[in-house]
């Protein structure tokens, strides 16, 4: 079983395979940045594959490498019952992936996940805001240069921002995605 | 005359949407999520999911500590089965590790996991019925609970955070009495099971909020990341525990409830139903454990007993050393998943080969399942988001990290 997901995807996606191993259950590939969401889709719609899960959209920060971040995505299929790690690699000043919130539904929630801890954006994202964190939050704190006792600054009370539908509609559509009233 | 009265009654009023905001300090929103309902008249029409008021940093505390000392974090995930996020948590490092645990341990895991989850059930059906109306139910339900809990306190010395798992292990082995204890606690839990069914299953107010309320398909259910009762409510009968067997769940016979309709009522049917089993899955487990060694033999990761500790060398700095520098993790990362009392608990952990964690994700079934609780809103009434919000059972601890 295990090797035939990463199989797949080189037949399919051979140029944009960067790496591909399977290591303690878990079958990763590696992938080019820029074509993750084909590459997902194909595993999601395939007859072979069927990858209808989304369980997992992650980041990791390996700070003093270059590229820094890594973007894991851990999909799953319930009839085939296998699973794949689809990794693609970020580099901190470019620090954009294509998003999948067209493919999941649980896709655009879980990307505001990981903008709202590592700052990384999700190009084409509908609606990137923090999730967690209150958007006046200033920086991303699961970044490994985020000091743990880091303090923010005290906030403005928020007055009468949502009172209204018009001001409730335009908090919810034109919120600009930066997240940040400073940036 | 009498039509001209009327009249004004009838005719289509110009009326705006009502915003309403639902929480956090809504007692039904647990004081951790807030909504942002637009309403036209009763019925809800959109829905703005806002979480995160119980945000603690779960990640980044396990990211400044040793393996070891995260057990205490993942106790307060979900905080009505703690016991599940141990083993879950231990499970994942012990695969990173290559080791495997002693027979015993996993029946005593696969034992004490089931016990969290009668616990988990009886508060989401207690909580559920008491929001509803059912005072009695909830009673019952909290007695129930109860005695599942003061079996998990006989054996882990603590009532709610137990920090029971180890990796390579446990804390503890089971009481010397505990067989009896679960013959006692069973008889009452299945009379509450009965008594339950009895005040709720065909109570007509209970019924009539619970039924084609919160309806989930199965696509809608797996595209957003559904799982547990959640998903199984809808007919997809994926269980962990079923189609990747872990500890002793592949030594024991259990069935998967699954719903037809995926809406409240059999969302509460599937707990009810998953009740029964869990009893049967300890049953099992008490019939055929054997007693053996809790902990695994590996000086790397078990902590060597204090007669060592104290009176020969190699123990002294081998505790000394897992104490001060943690267990030594080669460098790696994997993805393991356990089912949880929501869904499936997923724990993504990268090493890079020391005592500490370079990054801890979990996937925790309350978050994910907010992401998409908007649908389930959305077309209905008002006074429904408070059965659909019970039966999907969020759990701020581990909703908000």
């Amino acid at each position: 079983m295990a090797k035939k997901l990463i199989d797949f995807v080189k037949k399919h996606f051979g140029d944009e395979v960067l790496d591909a191993h399977s290591r303690l259950g878990n079958d990763t590939v590696v992938v080019e940045r820029r074509r993750v969401a084909d590459i997902i889709e194909r595993l999601r719609d395939d007859d072979a594959t069927q990858m209808n899960m989304l369980r997992a959209i992650t980041c990791v920060d390996y700070l003093h490498r270059e590229p820094r971040f890594e973007v894991v995505y851990i999909l799953y299929s319930i009839a085939k019952k296998h699973m794949l790690t689809v990794r693609v690699v970020v580099p901190e000043d470019d620090c954009n992936v294509p998003t999948v919130e067209h493919l999941y539904g649980c896709a655009a929630w879980m990307e505001r996940e990981v903008w709202d801890m590592y700052g990384v954006t999700f190009e084409g994202h509908s609606d990137l805001r923090r999730v967690l964190l209150y958007e006046e939050f200033e920086g991303h704190p699961l970044r490994k240069d985020y000091a743990k006792q880091a303090s923010q600054p005290r906030l403005e009370l928020l007055g009468k921002e949502r009172d209204s539908v018009e001001e409730f509609n335009r908090y919810v559509k034109d919120k600009p995605s930066e997240g940040s009233r400073q940036a | 005359m009498a039509e001209d009265i009327y009249k004004p009654i009838d005719q289509d009023i110009h009326s705006e949407p009502m915003i309403l905001q639902m929480g956090p300090s809504h007692p039904a929103t647990h004081g951790t999520v807030r909504f942002t309902l637009t309403l036209e008249g009763e019925k809800v029409i959109k829905c703005e999911t806002e979480v995160g008021y119980l945000h603690r940093g779960f990640e980044k505390e396990c990211e400044e500590a040793t393996w070891t000392q995260v057990f205490p974090y993942t106790d307060r995930l979900n905080y009505v089965s703690p016991l599940l996020n141990n083993f879950g948590y231990a499970l994942a490092v012990e695969r990173l590790l290559g080791i495997e645990v002693p027979e015993r341990c996993d029946w005593i895991r696969t034992i004490m996991g089931e016990l969290s989850r009668l616990s988990d059930h009886l508060t989401c059906i207690g909580a559920g019925g008491l929001e509803l109306g059912a005072m009695t139910a909830f009673l019952y339900a909290i007695e129930g609970r109860e005695l599942v809990w003061d079996l998990i306190e006989q054996v882990t010395g603590a009532r709610l955070t137990v920090s029971y798992g180890r990796i390579g292990g446990l804390k503890d082995d089971l009481t010397p009495d505990f067989a009896e204890r679960w013959a006692y606690t069973r008889e009452r839990l299945v009379e509450i099971h009965e008594i339950t069914h009895k005040l709720l299953t065909r109570n007509r107010i209970f019924l009539d909020r619970m039924e084609g309320t919160g309806v989930i398909t199965p696509e809608m259910g797996v595209s957003y990341g559904y799982t547990g009762v959640c998903l199984r409510s809808t007919g997809v009968a994926y269980d962990v525990r079923k189609d990747h067997p872990y500890f002793k769940y592949g030594e024991v016979d259990f069935d998967v409830p699954v719903g037809k309709h995926g809406d409240n009522m059999d969302r509460y049917l599937c707990r009810m139903e998953e009740l029964v089993q869990s009893i049967r899955i300890i049953d099992q487990c008490l019939a055929k454990m054997k007693p053996g060694p809790i902990n695994t033999d590996d000086p790397r990761v078990a902590l060597p007993g204090k007669d060592k500790v104290y009176n020969t060398i190699e123990g002294m700095i081998s505790h000394f050393k897992i104490i001060f520098e943690g267990v030594q993790v080669p460098a790696g990362e994997v993805y393991s998943y356990t089912e949880g009392g929501n869904g499936e608990l997923g724990f993504y952990i990268v090493s890079n080969g020391t005592g500490k964690p370079w990054k801890i994700h979990v996937r925790s079934p309350s978050l994910i399942v907010m992401g998409g609780i908007h649908k389930l809103f959305e077309g209905g009434l008002l006074a429904d988001i408070i059965p659909t919000f019970d039966t999907i059972n969020m759990i701020g601890g581990e909703c908000d990290k």
